[in-house]
Formats: structure tokens, sequence, C-alpha cells
């Protein structure tokens, strides 16, 4: 039986499976030819821009703000202040000041546009799977059960592992939902409005760069200006000094307030990376020693130095959720998703290829026919129930309610993965 | 002319936590398998996937001089290099399809590739077999 199987395999030249294909798990749509991106269906509250280049949250007012207190400031510091000193003192202040500039406004940019680690929604199959086990648990009731956790003993410390109603998932250790974006997010820190994104396991790092480069920009900018005006007065008396250079003012109002916030800001993620903690866990007090004797942080790895290693130059994840991929429109004969959510596979590849999945999953199942149904068979035209079939000898417990309809037969309903195309 | 090969049911291995945020998943071999595949053999695949897991995400020097550098060069190094973690997830696709082809598609067994999952679940999609009849 084997051989002929792989007999038959063989004549039907199969071309090479890619794994990396999405599988169609998304909302129907009507038209055959219709390409929409990903993010397009995203089911969270963030905003993407640049054709899902970016992606920020949904209130972007105080970002904007953010970046022009810091373009405003330093476009005042490099026109009024700059050539003077460059002069009286030396050139080496605006490069520096400009070198800084750069990689506070580079820093920003990349925390605010990246993805900060979001997780994606699970799949209906996934979420009947795990509603299922769930229920077999519990002894299923007609109401909202309680709270669902599971608990995980990671590193000797136990840990609570809660299940969120939103995405329909057990969240994974550290992560929490961000209800301002509506997503679940890993290694979750806090949603930082003067970013306009939320700060997690993605974007962590350059969040922490941008807060240190800024601490010594303002500083920088505050101590030159003060330079500025003290060696102006020097010359003309102070008030002349202030008079000459008025901008100078307003710079040094701005830095005296960032300053304290800003350096405050730069110490305390200083320490949270130092002790491996997120802000969530610090505020929670989650690994305080309050808590009891025993209590210790099992994401530590026992000295500074590997801690902060470990979240400043460690491996950066790649985004979990693709939003430059196109959604499959070859979805006529799907049956929408019972649930209402919309869903989207993820994959690696920020270009998918639609011909080729097609072809892929088309290769798929003509490699699985060929390997399970025998060469010569009838085909059914009617529904197909899957109780315990007697070919499977009973190797079926539990799924007693899958139906494959009429003519789609290989579309369970509520399950949305359709073969792209019927043979 | 040919039927749809039907979809059965779909088994969900979970993520094991108790390393703590490591991609890693359970080796606990799901029942529904039991008739399809040998305990050993899946439970060498996941294994291989931890593995394989477990570097893309490993501390060490490579990945230290690979965050220096890109921090030195503003990140824009990445425009034309790849991230060893992507580097690692082509490994573990490449792998998993070869296993498909070898191992899981004459069983009538698919392995999705976790990172299509938001590297939650790997998913094995167990096909109707019609086959057993013969």
């Amino acid at each position: 039986m084997h051989l002929g199987v792989s007999e038959s395999m063989r004549e039907c030249e199969y071309s090479q499976i890619s794994t990396r294909s999405s599988t169609p798990m998304e909302t129907p749509y009507k038209k055959r030819t219709s390409r929409k991106r990903k993010w397009e269906s995203f089911p969270g509250r963030s905003k993407f821009y640049c054709d899902g280049r970016i992606m920020m949250a949904r209130q972007t007012g105080v970002f904007c703000l953010t970046l022009v207190l810091i373009l405003v400031t330093s476009g005042l510091f490099f026109t009024f202040d700059c050539p003077f000193l460059a002069l009286q003192l030396t050139t080496a202040i605006p490069v520096i000041g400009g070198v800084l500039f750069l990689f506070v406004l580079g820093t920003l940019l990349r925390t605010s546009f990246s993805d900060p680690g979001v997780l994606p929604r699970a799949t209906p199959d996934e979420a009947a799977d795990l509603e299922r086990q769930i229920d077999v648990a519990n002894g299923s009731t007609g109401y909202r059960p309680p709270p669902r956790t599971k608990e995980v003993v990671i590193n000797g410390q136990t840990v609570k592992l809660k299940y969120c109603f939103t995405c329909k998932i057990f969240r994974p250790p550290r992560a929490s939902h961000c209800s301002l974006c509506d997503n679940c997010v890993e290694r979750f820190d806090h949603h930082c409005p003067w970013v306009g994104n939320c700060v997690g396991r993605r974007n962590y790092r350059f969040f922490y760069m941008f807060i240190l480069s800024l601490s010594f920009l303002t500083i920088f900018i505050f101590a030159f200006v003060i330079t500025h005006i003290i060696l102006r007065s020097h010359r003309n008396g102070f008030l002349n000094a202030l008079k000459d250079s008025p901008a100078s003012v307003l710079e040094v109002v701005v830095c005296f307030f960032s300053v304290w916030s800003i350096v405050g800001l730069s110490g305390f993620h200083t320490y949270l990376i130092s002790s491996n903690q997120t802000t969530n866990e610090d505020i929670k007090g989650s690994w305080s020693s309050k808590r009891g004797k025993d209590n210790y942080n099992p994401y530590s790895h026992g000295n500074i130095f590997t801690n902060c290693c470990s979240a400043l130059c460690g491996p950066l994840p790649p985004s979990l959720i693709d939003r430059r991929g196109f959604i499959q429109s070859d979805t006529l004969q799907l049956a929408p998703p019972t649930n209402g959510i919309t869903m989207y596979g993820a994959t690696q590849s920020q270009q998918s290829h639609m011909c080729d999945q097609d072809q892929c999953i088309q290769s798929t199942k003509f490699v699985l026919q060929a390997a399970t149904t025998p060469l010569l068979q009838q085909q059914t035209s009617e529904p197909v129930i899957l109780t315990t079939s007697p070919e499977n000898g009973g190797s079926l417990p539990g799924r007693t309610s899958l139906t494959l309809a009429g003519p789609c037969t290989s579309l369970p309903l509520g399950q949305p993965t359709p073969p792209p195309s019927t043979s | 002319m040919r039927q749809q090969t039907a979809i059965a049911a779909k088994v969900f291995i979970q993520r094991d936590y108790t390393n703590g945020t490591v991609c890693q998943f359970q080796t606990k071999f799901p029942s529904e398998l039991e008739t399809r595949i040998e305990k050993q053999q899946f439970e060498e695949t996941v294994r291989t996937l931890n593995n394989l897991y477990a570097e893309a995400e490993k501390l060490g020097s490579q990945s230290y001089i690979e965050g220096c550098l890109a921090c030195l060069t503003a990140y824009t190094i990445f425009l034309c290099m790849e991230t060893h973690y992507e580097k690692v997830l082509k490994k573990i696709a490449k792998y998993i399809q070869e296993q498909n082809d070898k191992i899981y598609a004459p069983r009538g067994l698919l392995l999705t590739d976790p990172i299509e999952r938001g590297l939650r679940v790997i998913e094995v999609t167990i096909f109707e077999d019609r086959s057993l009849t013969r």
C-alpha cells in the first residue's frame, strides 16, 4: 500500500510545499480580485500608516506635541545659540548636538512606529479548542464562567496566566492587554501617550534609548544655552544678553521642566532594566519582597550586567502580526466565521504571493489526497457528518459536531480554512 | 474530479512556559494522534523545534555583537541584513516543510508553522483517512 501511494505521488509531480504561506483564515471577501492587506482588517484599535508599514495607537495628539517640542527647541538651539558657541568655544558643540538630536529623533520614531509585540488573536479553531478544554475542566455552565486562569511554575515561582476574553488566548507570562489599543502585547511595559504607542517587547530598547538620549540632549542644550547667556552677559550685561537672544529664554524654560521628568524617567527605567522588571510589574509589586519572603523575580538573570544586555542587546523578535501580507481573497465558498471576529493569519513573509499560496495549498491537498484516498473513489455530494466514523474506529473522541456542508466538502462550518479553488 | 481531502480535526500543541517566556512547546503527545503517528517521532519533531527556537532567542556573544552593531548604525543595518532570529525562523520553516513532506503528509497530517499562529500553538491538522479500508 505504501509503495502504491508513493508511486501515485511521483506521478502527480507535486510541487514543494511552502509552509510559510498563510493558511486562509480571514474574513471572506466578495470579490475574488480584491487584494486587501491584513492591516486593513486588523481587529485591534491600532492605526496604520504608509500601507501598513507604520503602526501607532489611536490617539497621536500627545506624540505630535512631543515631536514639536523636540524640533522647536533643537531648532532654536541650532539657529540662535550654536553660531555664537561655535565661534566662541568650539565647533564640536553643534556637531555633538546634531548627532544627539538625530539619535533622539531616530529612536523616537522607531519606538512610535514599530509593532510593540502585539499578539495576534486566536483563530476560531484555537478558540474553540480552548473553550472545549475549559468546559471539560469546569463543567460547562450556561453563563459566562468566572475569569479563567492557569498556573505555571517558572523558575520556582508560581505565575498565574490569565485568559484574555478579547483575544481568546491565555496570555503568556508578562503579557498584558492594553485597553487603549485593544491588543495583547508581549512583555507589556506601559502605554506611552508621549510616543503614541504601547511599549512592549519589541520596542522597549528603542524607548529606553530615546529617553536616555533625550536626557542627554536636554541637559546638553540646557548647559550650553546657559553658557551662551553667561558669555554674552560678560560682554554686554545680563539684560542685553537676554534681549539679543530671546529664543534662549524659551529653551531654558522648556529644558528646565523637561530635565526633571525625563532624567527621572531614565533613572527609573535603568533600575527596571537592571532588575529585569516591567513598569507594569513594578507598579503592581508583583515581585516585591513585601508580598512574601519567598517572592522573587523569576525572569531576572541574576546579575545586573546580563539583565541589561538581554534587554538592550538581546535578539530582536520579529513582528507576529503580518501587517503587509495579503488577505486570501479567494473565499467565495467560505462560510462566515461564527463568532463574528475578523481573523487573520500571521506569516513571516512580508510579500505573500497569492498564486504561490494557492498552488501550495492545492498541492498540499493533492499530496494528502494521494496519500489517503484510494485511486478509484466515488464522489459524494451530500453533507458528510463526521462523528466517530466506522473507518476510523472511533479515533475522534469528543468531535461530534463537525459538519461538512454541501458541495464544499472540505469546509466545516465555523472553520474558515477553505481550499482556494476546487479541482 | 478528485474529492477534496476533508479536515477531520485539528490538534493544538500549546506553549510550555515552565522556563519563562522563551518559546517552547509542550512535548506531551496528544491522544488524537495516537492512531496516526508514533509517539517517539512526534516528540522528536517538537523537541527539535524547541531547540531551534531556543537557538533563535539565545543570549550569547553573537546576539550581543549584533545588537550593539545595530544600535551603532541606528538600526539601519537591518535594511540589508536579516536578524539572527529571522534566519533561524527560516531554518524552522524549512524543517517543518521537510517534516511534512517526509513524515506527516504520508500519514494524513499537516503541521502548521507556529509563526503563522503568532507562536502560540503548533497546529496539527488531521485529514480524513479513507485508505484504512484497503
